[in-house]
């Protein structure tokens, strides 16, 4: 029997951590001087309190399903994957590659193949590290820190020796054609009369990211596939017994993971910035970690787990734009989150499973 | 005789920048041999030189700052304790945790004591770790090849220089002659057998995430207030993650440790002075020089120079049999 009910565990425990970590971060913005309360109604009104601050929120949170995705898969199969970032910036080189480099006549088949790119170059920067997990037993935690580094390295090299337009100091691309420009929601639900979303960076991409929730959601709970890699997952011995390769489930879900990973490029080299400019995905490979772990793993989890970050980096940047706490607030909450409901799981689930068995007992 | 002069030049800036890697290298050594994966380094380290940079700043005196270092880096890794050792979470999440939790914090607090955009005030005087000069440095420095040698490659460097490469017999010492080291590598490898035989577990764990946070509190301070004057945002870029690979080049050994090192050392050192390096023709860009620790990193992590085997019962947590 388990020690406590489905729901408490999917959705009490989550709860408590998330409440642990507010307070702990009111404490952080008591002890630099400043008020809680506002700082959440500045970021609530910031981040929710106009269609523009919803287009910023949900442009994070795009990025956001994308890695926290990725980091899902791969916690499914039992594994850590670290080089959302790096993928992501691989992801990025591919679009790059794919919208500067072919005329394309459409957004939509621009972004078919960007995608396709996008998936390609993030799931080929998994690969390696897939590969020495599964042949030579290399520990895929070190190997994809290691490669997020060689990412930004190679990265780096690129824009600046390859890929950046004679004349220029920026390392960076040049802007891609105007066939491959994304709508973004001010275009598509904009009236006449009423423009809503102005300016903001939200654009069609959110939806790929919704599609690729549902996706995941039939990947792991609906095929052979998502069933042999939560089978190993579980207890990789077992898996054994049944007939499931340990070396293939591995690099399948890093490949998947990577993919995944890479495909935020779709979103923040294509949609926002489009070009590809150093250091374009700006920590959000990391986010991943944190989004996944608040989810469960869940795609519906790592859904609104996204839109919670989303709206903490929104209601983050206003906060900075409007008083004296600096935008690395966002990083604290994020890291307090990670321990609460990561590292810490068992201080929140301990007392809570002590508690739920007394309770029955006292029923029985 | 002008190679001569830019060889000692690379060497002497190549020992300034394996220091911070090695101290950082060591507390991962310990922590490693003892079971417990820390990929906090770089936030320990981070931290460290934030509070050793602050609290020099507004008293003056290193020494002051050194302890606080020490002491902020030792609650981090108190965290990654509770976290990993008593409520046997995830190792890896909790060193990630702290990693961000230093990059935030550091920041925050830095803006809200000193207001100068996440740094803090430039050190000078009893702020700063000064260089010690040996005994007839000045004098012997004109003697040719030993000279320079002496006077410019050993001599003059900061005390912390010195102590990081003292740490390294010091833990060959410690790991491999003493009782404590045999029992932490045990508990390494083997904790049910260190528990049978009646030594505590937790404790010895506990033992090593805190050296581990001393010399990573020690790596911080070394950054901030000799090599260089004052904190500045993520000013370790990385450092914390070039000690890991190091360890991991090493192979968990602490002589190998030091070479690791000083070889990812001079990688920097080269990148930081020449950039791009013509090699006849065939251009080195300095990117690959960046690179370069971490591919290294990989390709001994894959086993096809060596296998890296880390201790048996790395990033399991103990649970007692009841």
């Amino acid at each position: 029997m388990d020690k406590m009910p489905k729901w408490a565990d999917v959705v009490l425990i989550p709860l408590i951590s998330l409440l642990l970590a507010t307070i702990l971060s009111a404490l952080v913005i008591l002890a630099i001087g400043e008020n809680p309360i506002e700082a959440v109604n500045l970021m609530v009104t910031g981040a929710l309190g106009s269609t523009y601050g919803w287009g910023y929120t949900l442009y994070y949170a795009t990025n956001f399903m994308f890695t926290g995705l990725a980091v899902a898969v791969a916690f499914h199969a039992r594994l850590f994957n670290i080089g959302g970032e790096g993928q992501a910036m691989l992801g990025g080189l591919g679009v790059a590659m794919v919208c500067l480099y072919i005329p394309w006549p459409h957004w939509s088949i621009a972004l078919l193949g960007a995608g396709l790119a996008a998936a390609l170059f993030g799931a080929a920067w998994a690969a390696i590290p897939a590969y020495l997990q599964a042949k030579r037993g290399s520990h895929i935690v070190i190997t994809t820190i290691m490669f997020n580094f060689i990412a930004a390295a190679f990265l780096n090299y690129m824009l600046v020796n390859v890929m950046r337009p004679q004349g220029s100091q920026d390392p960076a691309t040049t802007r891609f054609p105007e066939a491959v420009h994304l709508p973004t929601f001010q275009s598509m639900f904009s009236t006449a009369e009423n423009v809503v979303f102005r300016g903001a960076p939200a654009n069609i991409s959110f939806f790929v990211a919704v599609l690729a929730c549902v996706v995941v959601w039939a990947l792991i709970w609906r095929t052979r596939l998502g069933y042999e890699i939560r089978a190993y997952g579980h207890s990789e011995t077992g898996a054994v017994y049944a007939g499931i390769s340990p070396v293939r489930i591995t690099i399948v879900a890093m490949l998947i993971s990577g993919a995944l990973a890479g495909l935020m490029a779709t979103n923040n080299v294509m949609g926002e910035a489009e070009r590809l400019v150093l250091n374009s995905t700006e920590g959000a490979g990391f986010i991943g970690i944190a989004v996944a772990l608040m989810g469960r793993s869940h795609p519906f989890g790592v859904f609104l787990a996204a839109i919670l970050f989303g709206f903490l980096y929104q209601g983050g940047a206003e906060l900075a734009l409007w008083t004296s706490i600096p935008r690395e607030l966002i990083v604290v909450i994020q890291a307090l989150v990670i321990l609460f409901t990561g590292a810490l799981d068992n201080m929140v689930r301990m007392p809570l499973e002590k508690l739920f068995l007394s309770l029955r007992k006292g029923a029985e | 005789m002008e190679f001569f002069v830019t060889l000692i030049q690379v060497l002497d800036s190549t020992i300034r920048l394996a220091t911070p890697l090695l101290l950082a290298c060591l507390a991962g050594l310990y922590s490693e041999r003892a079971g417990i994966f820390d990929i906090g380094l770089e936030g320990k380290m981070l931290m460290a030189a934030f509070f050793s940079a602050a609290v020099a700043a507004v008293t003056g005196s290193v020494w002051l700052g050194l302890l606080a270092g020490i002491g902020s880096s030792l609650i981090l890794s108190a965290l990654h304790g509770v976290a990993s050792i008593t409520f046997r979470g995830n190792q890896l999440i909790s060193g990630v945790a702290i990693n961000f939790l230093a990059s935030g914090l550091t920041v925050l607090i830095a803006q809200s004591w000193f207001k100068q955009g996440g740094r803090t005030p430039s050190l000078f005087g009893g702020g700063r770790f000064e260089p010690i000069e040996f005994p007839f440095a000045e004098a012997l420095s004109g003697v040719p090849i030993i000279g320079p040698i002496y006077s410019e490659l050993l001599s003059g460097h900061s005390i912390l220089v010195y102590v990081a490469f003292l740490m390294v017999p010091l833990t060959w010492w410690v790991l491999f002659r003493t009782r404590f080291g045999l029992r932490l590598r045990a508990v390494g490898e083997n904790p049910a057998a260190v528990d049978t035989a009646g030594v505590s577990v937790v404790g010895l764990r506990f033992a090593a995430v805190a050296i581990c946070g001393v010399l990573c509190g020690i790596a911080g301070a070394y950054l901030a207030t000799a090599l260089q004057a004052g904190f500045v945002k993520e000013m370790t870029a990385g450092r914390g993650f070039i000690a890991l690979a190091a360890l991991i080049f090493a192979k968990w050994r602490p002589w190998h440790a030091m070479w690791a090192c000083l070889l990812f050392g001079l990688l920097q050192a080269i990148a930081l002075r020449f950039q791009n390096i013509d090699l006849g023709g065939v251009v080195i860009p300095v990117q690959v020089m960046d690179a370069l620790p971490y591919i290294l990193t990989v390709v001994i992590l894959a086993g096809f120079v060596g296998k890296a085997i880390p201790p048996r019962a790395g990033g399991e947590p103990y649970v007692k049999e009841r």
